[in-house]
């Protein structure tokens, strides 16, 4: 691959929720950034910038990850998706945001494009969690409002309401 | 909070991130996971001229059992370790600490030699490889050489790799049968830097502990068949050559503390384990 260089904009390609794009980015542009101001998608949120909080938390290629410990150039020709690939469809919600809607689990909102990611993950690669084991994967978010109480049962219920429709299917 | 500008060389092959490192040495850094180095970055405690992406190299992955080590690749990340299922079979003290390793969300893309290139000195990846006496493998364009981990790590978040090498991979003693391992980590909440971190290994010869979050870099030390209060004794010299400081999160007194309760505990556990 030729060297991108600091001083120049450079393509990124990759494929967002199913469909591809690009728009181009300076090596140094975090993929945070990327998202939201070339792409604007603005659903992943930006909170601490330093991989801590949680909040900018996306899929990429499989697994959960933070948007912000990464640069967009890396995320060239990966496969991503972020909180506006949850819907099914427009006007109607995941199995797991309608858990989140029906527990309040968030009041301001901030956080929960992250740990909405991390959750839908997770769910798919376990269907029976435990709440120690939900609570330890919750770990590497920050919710100021909810006292992740309401988050936890979300989760649990939105489990039980997969496996349901596993069952039936 | 955004990173000042630098060049980004995406390595197809190991000649390619060895020549990049040959010719700008100092000014270039290898990204790998990017889990510590972007933060860095972005806080510009980092400020290379190029990163040169080594995650596309093609043979740097793999984790590879030989005769009496786990050789684990270059891009080999976190997760993948922790969810090999050999791991707890083949070295039990890994199964123990990697859990301990910031949050899955950080693990999914943090790799296993990252974490020893970064070498914070409360990090569990170079205390388990100082505890189990393991290897460093480094490449440059001049050759390659391994070093042991004691000597790798050789200051705050310094190692003795020079600017043209890169950590090609790192090699984890195996488990040998009757060898007891055990691991303890203090931190404020889970996923947090340890302020103390403790790996113990026990076999037919006696006992080692490493310790992590009080030196500059993570430190082991025998204590042989020691036992009761002649191993409290010793354990409490141990923790006052660490030479721990006062920091923001606990004071030398409390890490000291720590050290003497933590160590004896992860000791007694790691000799309990030993069937």
């Amino acid at each position: 691959m030729p060297r991108l260089t600091a001083d120049r904009h450079h393509r990124v390609r990759f494929t967002l929720n199913g469909r591809p794009v690009e728009g181009d980015a300076e090596p140094r542009m975090l993929l945070t950034d990327f998202l939201r101001h070339v792409l604007g998608q603005t659903g992943t949120h930006v909170g601490c910038e330093h991989g801590v909080c949680g909040a900018c938390t996306v899929e990429i290629d499989g697994a959960p990850a933070r948007a912000c410990l990464m640069l967009a150039v890396q995320a060239d020709g990966m496969t991503l998706r972020t909180v506006e690939g949850l819907a099914p469809e427009p006007g109607r919600l995941s199995v797991l945001q309608d858990a989140f809607r029906r527990h309040h689990a968030l009041q301001c909102g901030f956080c929960t494009p992250g740990i909405l990611m991390s959750l839908d993950i997770y769910l798919r690669g376990h269907a029976s969690p435990t709440e120690a084991e939900v609570r330890d994967f919750l770990s590497g978010h920050l919710c100021r409002c909810t006292g992740y109480v309401p988050v936890v049962a979300a989760a649990l219920d939105a489990a039980a309401k997969l496996r349901e429709a596993a069952g039936d299917a | 909070m955004k990173p000042a500008r630098f060049d980004y060389v995406r390595a197809e092959t190991l000649a390619e991130a060895h020549a990049v490192l040959a010719s700008e040495g100092g000014d270039a850094i290898v990204i790998a996971g990017g889990q510590s180095l972007v933060p860095l970055l972005s806080m510009r405690m980092a400020r290379p001229g190029v990163l040169v992406d080594i995650m596309h190299v093609a043979d740097l992955g793999g984790i590879v059992i030989k005769d009496d080590a786990i050789r684990v690749g270059a891009t080999v990340r976190q997760a993948q370790l922790l969810a090999w299922p050999e791991l707890a079979a083949h070295q039990p003290l890994l199964a123990l600490a990697l859990p301990f390793i910031g949050h899955a969300q950080t693990r999914a893309r943090g790799t296993v030699c990252g974490s020893a290139a970064l070498a914070d000195p409360s990090a569990e990846i170079p205390l388990a490889l100082v505890a189990l006496g393991g290897e460093i493998e480094l490449s440059a364009a001049a050759g390659k050489r391994q070093l042991a981990a004691k000597e790798f790590f050789n200051g705050l978040m310094s190692t003795s790799r020079n600017d043209d090498e890169l950590i090609e991979a790192v090699h984890f003693p195996r488990t040998r049968p009757g060898d007891g391992y055990a691991f303890i980590e203090f931190a404020r909440r889970h996923g947090d830097f340890a302020i103390v971190a403790c790996a113990a290994m026990a076999d037919a010869q006696g006992v080692r502990l490493a310790v992590g979050g009080v030196a500059d870099f993570p430190t082991a030390r025998d204590f042989g068949p020691l036992d009761g209060a002649a191993l409290d004794e010793a354990i409490e010299d141990f923790a006052f050559d660490l030479e721990a400081r006062d920091d923001l999160h606990a004071n030398a007194a409390y890490r000291r503390e720590l050290v003497r309760q933590l160590g004896r505990k992860t000791i007694d556990e790691a000799r309990r384990c030993r069937v």
